[in-house]
């Protein structure tokens, strides 16, 4: 085969398997910016008539159309639950992880090992013994009960990334920071910290997005305004015989542009974290 | 005034002992190597010295101070790692000034310092630099300014230069010679490499399975070592130990040659005695090759199995009473494999080791 038919061969295959991956999200996209008839017209529109921000107005409750879902709570909650479990599990789990990395202690493996297989459970089978102690702690429909779990989910993993980093940084250098005049403290801060930066990042995100993503268990244990989370959210676009197709999208990029930004703005540590990884195996 | 003392100094990790008890003190200004084979624990007692290991008995003393349970900094050292250990994430100036920025000294005392260290190691263009834009060289002088920079009462040195290639290393060797000329202090420095320890040091301390073997002056210890591992580790070529009995004052080899025992030693050697008979390559020459000097010497035949030509000077490797043994021959001429050269051997210069304890019997 002439190589140039096998490149725009190759390029065909490429296409085609980018649009299949990439096709249900742009779909959410073009269809935020379109109305509900023109979404539920059939055989359907490919090419949008008309592209309006009334969806986006009518969720904020700004324009003629306002929709009583009070999406900007359920941002606030939103926003508020992730970072903060974010910021715990890094907590916990760099701790955890610098742990592992630098000193050995009775037990270290199977701690390791059990730690490891926790990710193994699937979340959701987890949700009817949470909700039942939750309820009984009086912490059900609470953004502390959700920071909780969320916490606890991405906990391991923290631990798992940040561990392989602290251990590709030498200890010489912390012994070399101690001689140097640094306490333990500040030789992790001073100079461990700043080696692992790219690996703590990646967890960071990697939590962030779980908490920001995950609905499963959200569902479960948040039920009011104060409490509910963007995925969560989303559902209150159902109404007993009709769906707004055109909010639901709407708000659905609302979740997607966060999260975006953000893996945009550390996409380089992001993938050192990825490769990083991938070569630990 | 910075004296080390180590006092009957233990290391254990678990139920295994690794430092046995050792006593070592060093004085002040004074240039220490402490060398031996891998697994001596050289390393430990130096890391024990910094207080990056805690010791499990026994006592050390940094000027009249006990540091055993002082973290690594507060005892005023430095120590420059095998590694170099530089901060990845600092330019070379900030490797410097790391330590005086710790001690929160102002950014005036820092430059002033760091341009010191600069021109005493010749950093003064690589101060923006940061380790990775660095030759394996110019890492090691970091390293060593790093160590400089701070006034320490003693330096550590773990293997500093294993680390470079074989040229870099002698100019290294050099550097680190000058700069204790230089600056004075009290240095502990750990190699496994015995022309380092030689070049080095003020006194060598000789380490093998975490005992102290034997302390002493470079020459101390190349002319004059205690046993057959020190006699073995310490010279280029290694000593020539033969194992032999005595028979009227000669030591008689498994291949039936026979040699004087050294003057000091006749009539003082049980006939039967099981012993080591060890000389130096300097002490056999051929015949017409060999550097002025007087004294008992004995002629001995011997077939030459091969010889290695050094420019100056050749080393040839010949077998007696089963064991390979090495000559040096002066002003060289080529030898022809097989050739049969008369050498004349210094008996004075010559040792007798006892062959179950291994020890010098002349010590």
């Amino acid at each position: 085969m002439p190589t140039r038919t096998k490149t725009v061969l190759i390029w065909l295959l490429t296409f085609t398997v980018m649009l299949i991956i990439c096709m249900p999200g742009l779909w959410i996209i073009l269809s935020a910016f379109r109305t509900n008839g023109e979404i539920l017209t059939k055989p359907a529109i490919w090419i949008p008539q008309n592209l309006t921000l009334d969806n986006f107005r009518a969720i904020f409750g700004f324009g003629e159309n306002v929709i009583g879902v009070p999406v900007s709570s359920y941002f606030r909650n939103s926003l508020v639950i992730s970072v903060t479990s974010t910021f715990l599990a890094l907590l916990i789990g760099m701790t955890g992880g610098y742990a592992f990395a630098r000193y050995q202690f009775p037990g270290k493996s199977s701690t390791f090992l059990w730690l490891m297989l926790s990710r193994t459970v699937p979340g959701i089978a987890l949700s009817l013994p949470i909700f039942i102690i939750w309820s009984r702690l009086g912490i059900i429909d609470t953004k502390f009960g959700v920071i909780l779990v969320y916490t606890a989910i991405n906990v391991p993993f923290t631990v798992w990334l940040t561990e392989g980093f602290f251990r590709q940084v030498p200890n010489d250098l912390n012994e070399a920071a101690q001689i140097d005049g640094c306490t333990r403290w500040q030789a992790f801060w001073k100079i461990e910290f700043p080696l692992a930066k790219s690996g703590i990042a990646s967890a960071g995100i990697f939590a962030f997005l779980t908490s920001w993503n995950e609905y499963a268990l959200a569902s479960q244990l948040t039920r009011s305004t104060d409490s509910k989370t963007l995925p969560v959210g989303l559902m209150d676009f159902t109404a007993q015989f009709t769906i707004d197709w055109a909010g639901m999208c709407a708000m659905a990029v609302i979740i997607i542009i966060p999260a975006l930004i953000l893996t945009f703005l550390v996409q380089k540590h992001l993938i050192a974290g990825l490769t990083f990884g991938g070569v630990k195996g | 005034m910075a004296e080390v003392k180590l006092t009957n100094v233990v290391k254990r990790y678990g139920s295994v002992e690794v430092v046995h008890g050792i006593d070592l003190e060093i004085a002040h200004n004074e240039f220490v190597v402490l060398v031996g084979p891998s697994g001596c624990g050289k390393s430990t007692t130096l890391r024990m010295i910094a207080g990056l290991e805690e010791i499990s008995d026994g006592e050390i003393k940094i000027g009249e101070t006990v540091v055993n349970n002082l973290p690594p900094r507060k005892r005023n050292i430095s120590m420059v790692f095998q590694n170099y250990a530089l901060y990845p994430h600092m330019t070379v100036s900030e490797n410097l000034g790391f330590s005086l920025k710790i001690a929160g000294k102002s950014g005036a005392e820092i430059s002033a310092a760091v341009a010191n260290a600069a021109e005493i190691l010749g950093l003064g263009d690589l101060l923006e630099r940061t380790p990775a834009e660095l030759s394996g060289g110019q890492r090691q002088r970091v390293a060593m300014g790093r160590a400089i920079v701070r006034h320490p009462d003693v330096f550590l040195f773990d293997e500093p230069l294993s680390n470079l290639d074989a040229k870099l290393r002698t100019q290294m060797r050099v550097e680190i010679k000058k700069l204790h000329q230089k600056i004075k202090t009290t240095i502990v420095y750990v190699t496994h490499d015995q022309v380092e320890a030689m070049t080095l040091a003020d006194r060598i301390v000789i380490m093998k399975d975490g005992h102290i073997v034997q302390v002493g002056t470079p020459l101390d210890v190349f002319e004059r070592p205690v046993d057959t591992f020190v006699a073995a580790f310490i010279g280029s070529p290694p000593m020539n130990l033969i194992n032999g009995h005595i028979e009227a004052d000669h030591v008689v080899f498994s291949d039936g040659n026979r040699l004087p025992v050294p003057p000091d030693f006749t009539g003082k050697l049980a006939d039967g005695r099981q012993v080591v008979f060890g000389f130096r390559a300097d002490v056999l020459m051929p015949k017409g090759h060999t550097l002025a000097e007087s004294g008992v010497v004995t002629d001995l035949d011997l077939k030459i199995d091969f010889a290695e030509p050094l420019g100056s000077e050749s080393i040839l490797l010949s077998t007696l009473g089963g064991k390979e043994i090495q000559a040096r021959m002066h002003n060289p001429r080529p030898v022809n494999e097989g050739e049969v050269l008369t050498c004349e051997l210094h008996l004075e210069k010559c040792h007798i080791f006892d062959a179950s304890s291994t020890k010098n019997l002349r010590e």
